[in-house]
């Protein structure tokens, strides 16, 4: 397989050198822009495969960047920012962001990420099963499994986790699943979807008080891994 | 309509009754002795100015108190029959009740144009209040987490997945943790700065300094990139100068770093240090790209930063550099040049002393 193409859009010389450095030796292959206009023509001239994104950038705000790439590109895009407030959060998810990781992050983490959203630029083709510890999921054939135990789902319950698990790894907003699950019209109706959460929990999570699979990303919305 | 406020109306509410009543009683006793040449009419006109004036200083009640006193002195001593409250006109009682009504009128309207003018003007300093705050916030957390992040994602490099790195790598990694450190040393040492410059807690203490030594060690600490170079110009026969080398040093190397960060690769920064009419005069001098004449008043500015899209920063340096130097009993001052190049001027009142120049000779 190719190395996937990741293009980092960050204005700090700093940041660019540790991103490189990491990205290089994960088998990535790196390019840089260090603003946002160098961005949009870097990645119009050569789509990367994935985009890290730098909200603080000195030419535009890296929101509008998101919003103009999400114009004609559709892979992922993981923002990367200091500001991390759910309001800074949400905005960038609704924007089209496909995750967010608060600086200073994790380089595992960072990775993980990178991993999830990449699949899901190719996520929309596969629909083989997968399997979490006990928990085994068939959405081809829309088979739920939890220790060997056939799980039964509600349809709404079902649409829920297939969103969740299409999405594996990455973030959803409330505002995102709502609309994809219950319709536009209902996108402020979190209560519904607390409630379909925590029944979903109850069936598939060994510990629903303690979820392992289901994580609530607080303020945002929810991550399935 | 703007209605300056005379005072401040701090005053003890009782004061403020016994001012405004003593004051109308002091224009009704002004005008008992001129009515015979102004006539009762135009009286009641001067009491009404009184009420209005009153009403601009202080709080309602005592101006509503004022304009009914007034109201029964104009009637008592001034509305013939004189003495009584009796009216015998129909046009005096007609005047009497729209002197009464006029005079509550105002007090009551002015009171409340002072209300929502004081509460505008809450708002406005409680906004500009949030607005630094976010500021304040931003710029600190990107200066602050950003140097973080370099330093936990490097160590989780080297810790994690040291087999995977090239030498090189390492020790791109090890110099990034450096300077990451670095930088937050700064930024917290700008930090400290401000709060000390903003609370005044800053003691001058005195030493004699030679400067080739002092400039010699801030240039040390700069972090010089792309073949930058700063030099050193200094008078002739330079003498010791009395002054804070801490503060100073802090001011000398806020204003380097300054001219360093916005210069272009290969450039060259200029200090040079002369001795003026009892004064010591530092300048330095960056052939950057300047500063454009509309924005030289802001740049000492807290949060202040020039757009530059290679170069980030919290904005305070030289807020601080003039803050150090004025503490200083200096001034610093910025002359640009729009076709390249900015000169930063430090001066301040110093003592000097040539015992260098005979301990040379």
């Amino acid at each position: 397989m190719n190395r996937p193409e990741i293009l980092v859009i960050d204005d700090e010389p700093p940041m660019q050198k540790l991103l490189e450095i990491i990205l290089e030796s994960n088998a990535y292959t790196y390019r840089k822009a260090a603003n946002g206009k160098e961005g949009i023509i870097m990645a119009a001239n050569h789509p990367p495969d994935l985009i890290l994104l730098d909200i603080g950038l000195p030419d535009k705000s890296g929101h509008e960047l998101l919003s103009e790439l999400r114009m004609w590109y559709n892979k992922s895009i993981i923002i990367l920012s200091v500001q991390d407030s759910e309001a800074d959060i949400v905005k960038a998810l609704d924007n089209g962001a496909t995750d967010y990781l608060a600086k200073p992050f994790r380089t595992a983490e960072l990775l993980a990420r990178i991993r999830s959203a990449l699949r899901k630029n190719s996520a929309a083709e596969t629909t083989l099963p997968i399997e979490k510890g006990e928990l085994f999921i068939d959405l081809g054939r829309r088979i739920v499994r939890r220790a060997g135990q056939p799980v039964k789902l509600t349809a709404t319950e079902y649409k829920l986790l297939a969103l969740l698990v299409k999405n594996e790894g990455t973030v959803m907003t409330h505002h995102y699943i709502l609309k994809e699950v219950w319709g536009s019209g209902n996108q402020n109706d979190t209560q519904y979807l607390r409630v379909f959460i925590g029944a979903l929990r109850k069936k598939i999570e060994a510990d629903p008080n303690q979820p392992r699979h289901i994580i609530t990303e607080s303020g945002i919305g929810y991550r399935f891994i | 309509m703007k209605i300056p406020a005379l005072f401040n109306h701090d005053f003890p509410k009782r004061i403020q009754y016994l001012l405004c009543i003593g004051l109308v009683i002091l224009a009704a006793l002004t005008c008992y002795f001129t009515v015979s040449v102004i006539g009762y009419k135009v009286v009641a006109l001067i009491l009404l100015m009184t009420v209005s004036l009153l009403a601009m200083m202080f709080d309602i009640k005592p101006v509503l108190a004022a304009a009914i006193t007034s109201a029964v002195l104009w009637n008592f001593f001034f509305i013939p029959p004189v003495l009584t409250f009796h009216i015998t006109h129909a046009e005096d009682v007609l005047m009497f009740f729209l002197y009464f009504v006029i005079a509550l009128v105002n007090a009551v309207l002015t009171a409340r144009i002072r209300d929502a003018e004081k509460r505008a003007k809450g708002k406005e300093e409680k906004e500009n209040a949030i607005r630094l705050y976010n500021t304040l916030f931003n710029s600190l957390s990107h200066e602050l987490k950003t140097p973080i992040a370099s330093i936990i994602g490097a160590v989780d490099m080297l810790r994690d997945q040291d087999e995977q790195l090239t030498s090189t790598a390492r020790r791109e990694l090890l110099q990034e943790i450096d300077q990451a450190g670095l930088r937050l040393k700064r930024e917290v040492e700008n930090l400290l700065n401000m709060s000390r410059v903003e609370t005044g807690m800053i003691q001058v203490r005195y030493d004699w300094f030679d400067f080739s030594e002092l400039v010699s060690t801030i240039i040390r600490k700069l972090p010089v990139e792309d073949g930058q170079r700063i030099i050193f110009l200094p008078e002739e026969n330079m003498p010791l100068f009395r002054l804070d080398g801490e503060l100073i040093g802090q001011v000398l190397y806020n204003l380097l770093h300054n001219a360093i960060r916005y210069s272009p690769a290969g450039s060259t920064v200029a200090v040079s240090v002369a001795h003026q009419a009892g004064h010591c005069v530092i300048k330095v001098a960056d052939n950057g790209p300047g500063i454009p004449i509309a924005k030289e008043a802001m740049v000492f500015d807290k949060f202040y930063r020039l757009s530059n899209p290679a170069r980030t920063g919290s904005g305070l340096g030289l807020s601080i550099a003039k803050g150090l130097t004025e503490a200083h009993h200096g001034q610093i001052s910025l002359a640009s040049n729009p076709a390249g190049g900015a000169t930063f001027t430090v001066s301040f009142p110093a003592e000097t002393s040539y015992i260098n120049k005979l301990h040379n000779e």
